[in-house]
C-alpha cells in the first residue's frame, strides 16, 4: 500500500517538473500582469509550484494545471501582500484598497499568449539598456539562471546580476508598461526584439571572443524564442530572422572539425548539414519573401537559402547571390554588407573583380580594424598568385582576432603560403 | 503618472526652433490636459549655482561641468505610462535639434 503511495508521489514530482518546463514561463507572464511587479511575480511563481509539490500528490494533479498554477501564485502574492501590511497598521486602509483593485482575472489561453508578448516587449523595451535587454529576456521569457547567463556571456555574474536588477527598477519607477505595442509602433519595436534575438544568437554561434566557437545552448535559446515569436506574431521579418538563424545553425555539426577548427563554408562536408533544419529555414524565408513586406533578416536568410540549396561548394549560384546582397544594400547599406558582396563578386567574376571592391572599401578608410575585411583580402590576393601581399593582409588579420580557433585558421593559412 | 521632459540643446541651437512653434506645441499638450507646466531657460551663462556646506551659503557662476548641451527648458507632463511620455517627448518641437531626457518623478516620502 505504502509502496504504490509512493510511486504515485513519484509520478506526480514528475509531473511537477515536467509542468514546470513547458508552462513556467507562460504563468509567469501572466503574474506579472496580474501583480504589475517582476520581482512579486517571481516570488508569486515560486509560492505557486510550492503549493503544487505539496497539494498535487495529496489532491491529484488539476485538470488545468497553468489556471491552478496562476491562480495559486496570485492568491498567495495577495496573501502576502496582506501579511506584509497587518505588521504596518498605517497603511491598513492601503492594503485593502490594493486588493480590492484587483486586475482583470485571469482569463482563457489567447490572453496567456498575449502575457507571453506583452513579456518578450517589455524586456526588449528601447527605454532599457541593450545589454539589459539581452540578460532580461533570457531569465525572464527562457527561465535561464542569472549565472547560466553570465556564463554564457563571459561577464561576471554579479555584474548580470546587477544588470537584471537595474532593468527591473526602470521598469518599476519609469513605469514602463506591460503592453504589446500599438499596431503604428509595431514595426520599430519589433526591430528592437528581433535584434536582442539575433544578438544572443550570434553570441552562441560565433563567440566574440573565447575558446570555443559554438556555444550551442545560447544559439538553441535563441532559436527557441524565434519559434516563439513566430508563433505569437507571425510578422514577415520574425519568419526571416527565424529561417536565418535555422539556416545557419544547420551547418553547425560541419563547421568545426573534430579537434575544434574552423572549417570554411567552401570546405564543408555538406552531408553534415542539418536537412531538417534547412527544410524549415526554405519554408519561412519562401513565406517572408512572398508577403513583400520582408527586410533585411529575410534577405540574409534567402542568401543562406541559396548556400543550403547547393549540394556541393561548385554549385552554388553566385549571380543569384550577388542580386541577393545588391538587394540587402539597398536596405541596409553597410561596408560590411558591401564586402560580403564583394566576396559573392569573386565567385561569379574572379578573383580580381573581387579584389577591386575590397581594396576599394579599405582605401575609403573603412573597415581598416575589421578582420574579416583582411582575411578576405588575403585569400583574394592568395588566389591571385600574390602571395606578399596575402601574407601581409593574413598577418594584418591575426593581429584582430580575438577568437581562438580563428587564429588558428589564419596561421594555418599563413603557413601553407610559404608551401 | 509625471513625467519631467528636459530639454537639451547645443549653445547655437538655443533658437533653432521658433518660439512660435514651441508655443503651439504646449497649447496643444495643454489642451490634451497632459501638460502641468512647460518653460524655456535663459542660457547657462545666465546662470548661478548655490551650494550650503556647513550651514554657509556659497554661490558660484555657471553650473559646475562644461558640457556641449545645455538645458534649454523643460516639460512637466502626465502620462498614464513611459511609452506615452516617450510619444510627448517626439512632439516637443527641439527633439530634432537637440535631445530631451524623461525623467520619472519620484514622490517623496513624508
Amino acid at each position: 500500500m505504502r509502496l504504490v503511495a509512493v510511486a504515485a508521489t513519484e509520478s506526480v514530482l514528475e509531473t511537477v517538473n515536467a509542468v514546470y518546463v513547458s508552462e513556467s514561463r507562460r504563468v509567469l507572464a501572466t503574474l506579472i500582469r496580474l501583480l504589475g511587479d517582476f520581482d512579486a511575480a517571481e516570488e508569486a511563481l515560486h509560492d505557486a509550484f510550492r503549493a503544487a509539490l505539496e497539494q498535487w500528490p495529496r489532491d491529484g494533479v488539476p485538470s488545468n494545471p497553468r489556471s491552478w498554477l496562476v491562480s495559486a501564485g496570485r492568491f498567495k502574492a495577495i496573501d502576502g501582500l496582506r501579511r506584509q501590511k497587518r505588521f504596518d497598521p498605517l497603511d491598513e486602509a492601503g492594503a485593502a484598497a490594493d486588493i480590492a483593485v484587483e486586475p482583470e482575472v485571469w482569463s482563457g489561453d489567447e490572453s496567456v499568449e498575449d502575457d507571453r508578448l506583452r513579456l518578450i516587449f517589455t524586456c526588449c523595451h528601447p527605454a532599457l539598456a541593450a545589454d539589459a535587454q539581452v540578460a532580461l529576456t533570457l531569465r525572464e521569457v527562457c527561465g535561464l539562471r542569472t549565472e547560466e547567463i553570465a556564463n554564457a556571456f563571459l561577464t561576471p555574474a554579479p555584474t548580470l546580476a546587477q544588470r537584471i536588477v537595474r532593468a527591473k527598477t526602470k521598469i518599476r519607477d519609469a513605469k514602463i508598461p506591460y503592453q504589446v505595442p500599438a499596431r503604428e509602433e509595431l514595426a520599430e519595436r519589433l526591430d528592437t526584439v528581433l535584434r536582442v534575438i539575433y544578438l544572443v544568437f550570434n553570441e552562441g554561434y560565433a563567440a566574440s571572443s573565447g575558446s570555443t566557437v559554438t556555444r550551442r545552448d545560447l544559439s538553441g535559446e535563441a532559436i527557441r524564442l524565434g519559434r516563439l515569436l513566430v508563433d505569437l506574431l507571425p510578422e514577415p521579418e520574425a519568419m526571416g530572422l527565424l529561417a536565418l538563424m535555422l539556416l545557419h545553425d544547420s551547418r553547425r555539426a560541419a563547421r568545426t572539425s573534430a579537434d575544434g577548427d574552423v572549417v570554411l563554408l567552401d570546405d564543408q562536408d555538406r552531408s553534415l548539414w542539418d536537412r531538417q533544419q534547412i527544410a524549415e529555414g526554405l519554408r519561412l524565408v519562401r513565406q517572408a519573401l512572398s508577403s513583400q513586406q520582408f527586410g533585411a533578416y529575410t534577405i540574409q536568410a534567402a542568401i543562406a537559402a541559396v548556400h543550403a540549396d547547393a549540394r556541393e561548394a561548385s554549385a552554388t549560384d553566385w549571380g543569384e547571390i550577388v542580386g541577393l546582397y545588391d538587394v540587402l544594400l539597398r536596405l541596409n547599406p553597410s561596408p560590411v554588407v558591401e564586402l560580403n558582396r564583394a566576396v559573392a563578386v569573386a565567385m561569379r567574376d574572379g578573383p580580381e573583380a573581387g579584389l577591386a571592391l575590397v581594396d576599394a572599401i579599405l582605401a575609403r578608410g573603412d573597415l581598416g580594424d575589421y578582420r574579416l575585411a583582411h582575411a578576405a583580402r588575403a585569400e583574394l590576393c592568395r588566389r591571385l598568385g600574390r602571395t606578399g601581399d596575402a601574407r601581409a593582409s593574413f598577418e594584418r588579420a591575426l593581429t584582430l582576432t580575438r577568437q581562438e580557433p580563428e587564429r588558428r585558421l589564419l596561421e594555418r593559412r599563413l603557413a601553407e603560403l610559404s608551401k | 503618472m509625471k513625467y519631467l521632459c528636459l530639454v537639451y540643446l547645443e549653445s547655437g541651437k538655443l533658437h533653432a526652433v521658433a518660439d512660435r512653434e514651441c508655443l503651439a506645441c504646449g497649447d496643444g499638450l495643454r489642451k490634451s490636459g497632459m501638460l502641468l507646466a512647460a518653460e524655456p531657460l535663459y542660457p547657462v551663462e545666465t546662470a548661478t549655482t548655490v551650494r550650503v556646506r556647513n550651514g554657509a551659503v556659497s554661490v558660484t557662476d555657471g553650473p559646475f561641468a562644461e558640457t556641449k548641451e545645455q538645458l534649454a527648458g523643460f516639460y512637466l507632463i502626465d502620462a498614464r505610462d513611459l511609452n506615452e511620455a516617450i510619444q510627448v517627448a517626439a512632439k516637443i518641437p527641439p527633439a530634432r535639434e537637440g535631445s530631451v531626457e524623461v525623467r520619472p518623478v519620484r514622490e517623496l516620502n513624508p
